[in-house]
């Protein structure tokens, strides 16, 4: 396989042969309708008869109950949790996604390393760093980021499942309660994926629309993605 | 690459492959260095407590790759670096290690890994201020290994590797790979070279030597006690309590 279908080294202790499917990633923060809307895609691509297979952060086998366990303490310092974090990143895309994507499935990434980089970027960590770390990381075909402002994540998620610690970077002290760290927060980390959208060429859907009409401006893309007509500005490389 | 130590602490590390005899001669040192007076601590490779539960499965159910090997022992590390390492270097004192990034950088490079992307990952950490590396031929190594345990383990025998169906040739030839790899070091990062075919106590005596000239006019965290420094993670603390043990 060619290296440039990774942004670094890839896996150099094995090839892939062809990878005939799509990566696909949906990104954006917290509580702004990620898993939603790829629900909703998946259904729609099974029914226009695509193989689909869909993938989340931390669902690896490998890391997920150890870092659970690492998460509920306080001893975990920034390094220690991007590492944790690209362990299961690396377990999955190996594991899951690359053959997945040999066998020709449409692959729909609820989020990738982009976020991660953002969220360790707030918590002091080097982004050249993080950039090399993830050179193991294969480029997707496409990267459509939900893009959404403070007021109507708060909002979908005062509705929905609640402010919670991480997302609401209570570990960062930047205010004494949920509501006001997550606004300081989430202000920090959209700040992070602009800069990482115009770097890596992310799609921007705005994501204050409704649902439904979010879930068309995504079908958009994808299917030009899948006619081979995406123009240069929407691929990712 | 591995930042400059710019703390007051010491940051001494050992280096080899298995049965090398660096474990023999870094708890020789640590009891002297304590009875010196000096604060002291000492921490060994693959020890987190965060991180253990999570490797434990993974060596158990054979699954890791080399990728998920690597990034997985460097959490292993970052733990023990963030939460005591560092901060004691800091604080003044003498940090020894037995294994340190150089560990990695040898095995896994020898499991197919990108040299630079390995070397990139540890780049947090510093340089020692004395990295000592004990050098035996391989089948010194070997036959110390294999003649002194009951069973070589998967992952240290490199048999995720496919090398061979037998586990003591997988490890000889895994076990030789990593040794080529430390040998390419030595020039790269300023080893420094003991031969560990020498008895133990020779072997002591240019460990001190070294060491001495390291800690000349070095002041460092008092311990009139001579007391060792340990640090519990209050999360393992709390399983252990939990388990009853």
């Amino acid at each position: 396989m060619a290296s440039s279908e990774f942004y670094g080294a890839g896996f150099p202790y094995r090839d892939f042969g062809k990878l005939t499917g799509k990566l696909i990633v949906l990104e954006g923060t917290d509580g702004v309708g990620r898993t939603t809307q790829v629900d909703m895609l998946r259904y729609w691509l099974e029914e226009e008869g695509y193989a689909v297979a869909d993938t989340g952060l931390t669902r690896s086998e490998l890391t997920k109950s150890g870092l659970d366990a690492a998460k509920s303490g306080h001893t975990l310092g920034p390094v220690t949790m991007s590492l944790f974090y690209a362990s299961d990143f690396a377990d999955r895309l190996e594991n899951k996604i690359i053959p997945a994507l040999q066998a020709g499935f449409i692959v729909l990434s609820d989020r990738y390393f982009y976020s991660m980089i953002a969220r360790d970027s707030i918590r002091g960590i080097d982004k050249n760093w993080s950039r090399d770390l993830y050179g193991m990381a294969l480029r997707p075909h496409l990267i459509l980021y939900l893009r959404a402002s403070v007021p109507s994540l708060v909002q979908r998620l005062i509705h929905g499942r609640g402010l919670n610690y991480w997302e609401s970077g209570m570990d960062l002290h930047m205010a004494d309660n949920f509501y006001d760290s997550f606004v300081a927060y989430q202000t920090e980390v959209i700040k992070e994926l602009e800069e990482l959208a115009r770097e890596y060429n992310f799609v921007p859907i705005d994501a204050d629309k409704p649902p439904l009409e979010i879930f068309e401006d995504l079908k958009r893309p994808i299917r030009l993605l899948l006619h081979n007509r995406l123009t240069r500005s929407e691929r990712p490389f | 690459m591995l930042r400059p130590n710019d703390t007051k602490g010491k940051l001494i590390v050992v280096e080899g492959i298995d049965g090398s005899g660096k474990s023999t001669q870094i708890d020789l040192l640590y009891k002297w260095l304590l009875s010196k007076g000096y604060s002291v601590y000492f921490s060994e490779w693959n020890s987190s407590a965060l991180v253990k539960s999570t490797t434990k499965l993974a060596k158990k159910n054979q699954a890791f790759t080399p990728a998920t090997f690597s990034i997985l022992h460097c959490t292993d590390f970052a733990d023990r670096w963030e939460n005591s390492i560092y901060p004691l270097l800091k604080a003044g004192v003498i940090v020894l290690a037995d294994r340190y990034a150089f560990t990695a950088f040898a095995r896994d490079i020898a499991r197919g890994n990108d040299p630079h992307w390995v070397r990139d990952m540890y780049s947090f950490a510093f340089m020692p201020d004395a990295a000592l590396y004990f050098r035996v031929p391989l089948d010194i190594a070997v036959e110390r290994i294999t003649g002194s345990r009951a069973k070589l383990k998967y992952y240290e025998a490199g048999m995720d590797l496919g090398l061979s169906d037998s586990y003591e040739e997988s490890f000889k030839i895994f076990q030789g790979r990593i040794l080529t790899e430390y040998d390419k070091m030595v020039d790269e990062f300023g080893l420094t070279r003991i031969d560990g075919t020498l008895p133990v106590k020779d072997q002591q005596k240019k460990v001190r030597a070294l060491i001495k000239q390291i800690l000349r006019d070095f002041e460092g965290l008092p311990n009139p006690d001579k007391k060792p420094i340990i640090v519990e993670n209050p999360q393992a603390f709390k399983k252990r309590k939990k388990g009853g043990k």
